[in-house]
């Protein structure tokens, strides 16, 4: 019985998160663009989606926003947690809690506060894209900060000192044995950079060049539009990404196929 | 110079002050200053005076209460059965439910929008109730995922224990797990509560043209306004400080939750 009850529930929660996803993807194979209504099997869609330029330009355009901000933002917050976790109290305090103000922010609120100094205070152009990079680095460091921070206060304090006295230079003894044993957190701060960065809307439609779209921004003026191949062809792109996702997620199971690695996973 | 490691701090800490600091001072600034550049609290005065703005924030704080109902309403039972569930493989179950979180949000409100027209017809006629669907959807999995590890990692003895001491399973519920998931729940509540005000390009795929307090933002931005745009952003800004001060029990599962 209780067993029932619970798969019951696991089935209506599956149903709920996926049922959209799947039908989407099932209609994103039909020549019909009502969701309900009966279609004949094409790949139109996806030959759309592949060969319009303005889809791919967007589409790459979002990637690469999103590997170039978690570049920085990984290399800014990795620096950025080790020199604060050796600094005095008082610094770290700041950084700590400077650090939390983009996490607990509104996007929004992120957003239209870059915007305003860089672009209205000193009259910087949104076509540069700094101002559209600036504002997803700052949505991500504090996120890779808060994945490096634990791995250091982990790690053991006196390899560092050890790999000095065995007559490294500083940043030898840091590349060599500090980072190796952040590995793990700087790893996942990366990840995290870029899915934050690609999932972003807020941030974008505030600091973005006015004929560059990432696929939200895209995506919300689409579905104002009545344009509907470029409607279904989105429908093409979504189960692309869904089918994506899932080929990660079994890869990154497959691969820390231990326990630790599935307990670290759930804990996230 | 000799390197030292707290040198590496020094690029950080000017990026946080040049791109978060300065911004909300920058932000402070507009507030309270008129076009003319001068200091008023005209700004302040006007969004507690006006009708529509105070109306928005009513309007925002209900559909935030709504959703966070729903989505722990939801949530809660799935976290709990899966945090009991006894099978092979529960990591990759939890990963399941959490997925979509990695699909852009977007694409998967458009998802949910094409089936809702398919059962409503035109979206237009229930707005509220769309919004509420909409954004569910959008945040049950950052509610799951720390009600999940607030229950996983509660001590199974004492479940035991209560039971020795002759409590039923109700009972034991109430007075032991249901407690002991509260940071789990606080940590879910400021994670859905705080985006399903602002986040109002839910409510713009869905057609329902009532702003909330993000959307704001979005009109004053758009008609030029940084004066009152700074200002709704300065309110939002307070709320989510006494948000996050009220939450400080809860643990810190914010969107870094989201991997590993």
């Amino acid at each position: 019985m209780k067993k029932l009850l619970g798969f019951i529930v696991i089935v209506f929660g599956l149903v709920f998160i996926y049922a959209p996803i799947i039908i989407l993807a099932v209609y994103s194979f039909l020549d019909t663009p009502n969701i309900g209504a009966a279609g004949n099997f094409t790949l139109d869609n996806y030959i759309t989606l592949f060969t319009t330029e303005e889809l791919s330009q967007m589409i790459w355009g979002t990637v690469i926003l999103a590997l170039v901000s978690a570049v920085i933002s990984t290399f800014l917050g990795t620096i950025g947690a080790i020199g604060t976790y050796y600094s005095r109290r008082r610094t770290q305090a700041f950084v700590n809690t400077v650090n939390q103000v983009p996490v607990v922010n509104a996007d929004v609120v992120t957003g239209f506060s870059i915007c305003i100094l860089l672009v209205i205070l000193f009259g910087m152009s949104k076509e540069t894209f700094f101002p559209l990079v600036v504002g997803h680095v700052t949505m991500c460091t504090p996120f890779v900060y808060l994945s490096v921070l634990p791995k250091l206060k982990q790690m053991d304090q006196s390899i560092y000192e050890a790999a000095l006295d065995l007559g490294a230079s500083p940043a030898h003894a840091l590349m060599s044995v500090v980072i190796p044993q952040l590995a793990g957190g700087i790893i996942s701060g990366f990840m995290l950079a870029v899915t934050l960065s690609l999932d972003d809307y807020f941030i974008a439609t505030y600091t973005k060049p006015a004929t560059f779209d990432t696929i939200s921004t895209y995506v919300v003026n689409a579905t104002r539009g009545s344009h509907t191949e470029i409607k279904t062809a989105l429908w093409a792109l979504s189960t692309v990404i869904f089918v994506l996702v899932v080929l990660i997620v079994i890869g990154m199971n497959l691969f820390s196929d231990n326990k630790e690695g599935k307990e670290k996973m759930q804990k996230a | 110079m000799r390197f030292s490691r707290k040198m590496l701090a020094v690029p950080y800490i000017i990026f946080l002050v040049c791109f978060v600091v300065l911004p909300l001072l920058v932000l402070f600034y507009y507030a309270f200053t008129g076009s003319d550049g001068y200091f008023t609290i005209n700004n302040l005065l006007d969004f507690f005076t006006d009708p529509n703005t105070t109306g928005t924030l009513v309007y925002s704080m209900m559909i935030a209460l709504m959703v966070t109902i729903v989505c722990l309403a939801i949530a809660y039972p799935l976290a709990l059965v899966l945090s009991f569930a006894d099978i092979p493989r529960k990591g990759a179950l939890v990963m399941v439910f959490v997925m979509p979180m990695w699909i852009n949000f977007t694409l998967r409100v458009t998802a949910l929008k094409e089936i809702l027209t398919f059962f409503e017809g035109n979206l237009a006629y229930h707005p509220l109730f769309n919004t509420v669907i909409g954004m569910t959807y959008d945040f049950l999995p950052f509610m799951i995922l720390p009600l999940y590890n607030s229950i996983s990692r509660m001590d199974r003895s004492l479940l035991e224990a209560a039971s020795d001491l002759g409590s039923s399973k109700l009972h034991a519920f109430m007075k032991v797990t249901l407690p002991l998931s509260v940071p789990g729940i606080i940590a879910g509540i400021s994670m859905v509560f705080l985006p399903a005000m602002t986040n109002y390009v839910v409510l713009d795929m869905l057609y329902n043209s009532t702003y909330i307090m993000g959307s704001l933002i979005g009109s004053y931005f758009s008609a030029y306004d940084w004066h009152n745009g700074s200002m709704i952003a300065l309110v939002l800004l307070v709320i989510i400080c006494i948000f996050t001060l009220l939450s400080e029990g809860g643990e810190d599962n914010t969107r870094g939750g989201a991997l590993l």
